[in-house]
């Protein structure tokens, strides 16, 4: 039984995610243990410098759709080329990274397959014959393993999963017929914020604030605390009750109906640890909580805690930072 | 305009949720069930959209008969009428959901779909983008903001470290994020009214789901606290430990 593996490499503007070069290890990382076969499939324009990049990470071939019109992002054209790629490598498995694109696309892709999918996947493993697929539930309040038991099968891993791995191979270059305008959907532009702002769920270390922050103005202790990590090391996360309350955009905001988050370190400042916010960010790695209520419940998830007020402490704790960072 | 919402009743995302004893199911006695937090955002733009264009908004769920109490939230909202698709309890998944969603809204024909853009429950989001591929439609998924014109559609969406704004034609899928509108609340009237609106129920049979369920599993435990102390006097213990331990200085 020799199976196809096919990963989606998802790029923008010419630079190629990590996110999808994890998914890639990952694919490589199964078909190494029964003799199977890795392919990456990618969509774009003028992105066939990539190729020998995607080689290193494992794929044998890649399955390039190129064309001007694939420029930008269109949900119902990548999902035709990703679709066409998949026949093509008579591919028994699709991955691809839980990305915002990763998300709209595999669903889309797994539809014209009539293909099962597992969504946001944290742990795949093979026993025997079957792929073995992990994911949270319940925004991580449980998780939940289920078989595959059809193919294809479509799946997304989340982001930070496992380290990307060099594993080169071939990557010889065949071509998908690639979609033409006019598209039912398609992304007109990117507005991306500020450039030099790290995203929330890509960042190695997320400094979230809550109510104990007591008014607006103070948020500047929670970015000045993101940075003085240093540039590129931080993001800035927001409890509900504070977004709710409209001091933060929903687009910073940590928890069950915000972002999950999973950095290496999560700093939670004047948060109490309500159960939706919990669920946002339990699985990062460690987790530090400033507090000054001693039974608030960030304290029972949080590795190391300080009890007392966000407001006194933040300033202090930057320039130790600071300092320790100089030294 | 025919406006359509696709709407799941999930544990409140207050609820603690504990796994059962057969390690294959949550235990549901004394769980608070509600519209799905998205799913508000979803029929509130349905809402507005009719009050712009026109029209008759309908709501529609597959679940057993205690989802009707969410349908009647929504008639309470303001939705015009409601369908409940029964499986008798049979599993679904992502694609046996979405493919009896998908054969319903064909036969409904509405000119947009409106969804959250994940159920709280599984977190799959997978049904809105699925249905729109299968019937040949567009999609806008998670969406931010959001406008019509008569035929054609535009919104953003949040993507890591900013938005992308999308374009697209109807028939269309949206599937809403927070933030894209404030929901009304019900009110006396609406509540009183919703009990006359028509609720349809239907049977359908899932094909086969190319999953199955192996456990359901607790989140691994976090490794005890440990209080570094009060006040800033804890900053050095604190700097310690992100230096030797977590590694980030």
């Amino acid at each position: 039984m020799s199976k196809i593996w096919l990963t989606f490499i998802e790029q923008r503007e010419g630079k190629i995610k990590k996110a999808s070069l994890e998914a890639l290890t990952l694919a490589k990382d199964l078909a190494s243990s029964v003799g199977g076969t890795v392919h990456a499939a990618l969509i774009g324009d003028a992105v066939q410098g990539l190729c020998s990049q995607i080689a290193e990470y494992g794929a044998s071939k890649v399955f390039l759709a190129e064309s001007p019109d694939l420029a930008l992002y269109s949900g119902a054209a990548y999902s035709k080329a990703l679709a066409q790629a998949a026949r093509d490598s008579q591919a028994n498995f699709v991955f691809a990274s839980h990305t915002a694109m990763g998300k709209d696309l595999l669903p889309r892709v797994a539809a014209i397959l009539g293909a099962g999918m597992v969504s946001d996947a944290t742990q795949v493993e093979l026993q025997g014959e079957d792929l073995i697929a992990t994911k949270p539930v319940y925004a991580g309040k449980a998780y939940k393993t289920v078989k595959v038991t059809g193919q294809p099968f479509c799946l997304t891993l989340r982001p930070n999963t496992l380290p990307p791995k060099e594993n080169a191979e071939s990557g010889e270059v065949v071509t998908v017929e690639a979609p033409t305008k006019p598209f039912l959907d398609f992304v007109k532009e990117i507005l991306a914020a500020s450039t030099d702002k790290t995203p929330l769920q890509e960042a190695a270390v997320v400094v979230s604030g809550g109510r104990g922050l007591k008014e607006p103005e103070n948020w500047k202790l929670v970015e000045g605390l993101a940075e003085a990590f240093g540039p590129g090391i931080a993001a800035v996360g927001a409890s509900r009750a504070v977004v709710d309350a409209g001091w933060r955009p929903h687009s910073e905001q940590v928890g069950q109906t915000g972002k999950v988050v999973s950095p290496t370190l999560y700093i939670a400042l004047g948060i109490s640890g309500a159960i939706q916010h919990l669920a946002g960010m339990s699985t990062s790695k460690f987790i530090v909580a400033i507090n000054k209520d001693p039974d608030a419940p960030i304290f029972k998830v949080a590795n190391y805690g300080i009890v007392g007020d966000v407001m006194e402490i933040v300033p202090q704790l930057i320039e130790a930072i600071k300092s320790a960072r100089e030294a | 305009m025919e406006i359509l919402v696709l709407v799941k009743h999930v544990p409140a995302s207050d609820a603690s949720i504990k796994v059962a004893a057969d390690g294959q199911s949550i235990e549901s006695a004394g769980l608070s069930f509600v519209l799905n937090p998205y799913d508000e955002y979803a029929v509130e733009e349905a809402l507005k959209t009719k009050e712009s264009k026109g029209g008759t908004v309908t709501v529609m769920t597959l679940g057993g008969a205690e989802t009707v109490k969410t349908l009647r939230h929504c008639l309470a909202l303001g939705a015009d009428k409601a369908v409940r698709i029964e499986t008798n309890g049979k599993n679904t998944d992502g694609l046996a959901t979405s493919t009896i969603l998908a054969n319903k809204v064909e036969e409904l024909n509405p000119d947009i779909v409106f969804c959250g853009k994940q159920a709280i429950d599984n977190d799959d989001s997978q049904v809105g983008p699925r249905i729109a591929a299968k019937l040949g439609w567009a999609c806008l998924s998670e969406a931010s903001s959001f406008e019509l014109t008569d035929s054609a559609f535009s919104g953003t969406r949040d993507i890591e470290g900013g938005k992308e704004s999308v374009e697209g034609t109807l028939p269309a899928v949206i599937t809403c994020d927070k933030g894209l509108n404030e929901p009304r609340y019900a009110n006396m009237k609406g509540i009183m009214m919703a009990k006359k609106k028509p609720l349809e129920e239907v049977d359908a049979t899932p094909a086969e789901a190319k999953v199955e369920l192996v456990s359901l599993t607790p989140p691994p435990p976090r490794p005890a606290p440990t209080i570094l102390g009060e006040g800033p006097d804890a900053i050095p213990a604190l700097i310690e430990k992100l230096k030797n331990e977590v590694k980030v200085l």
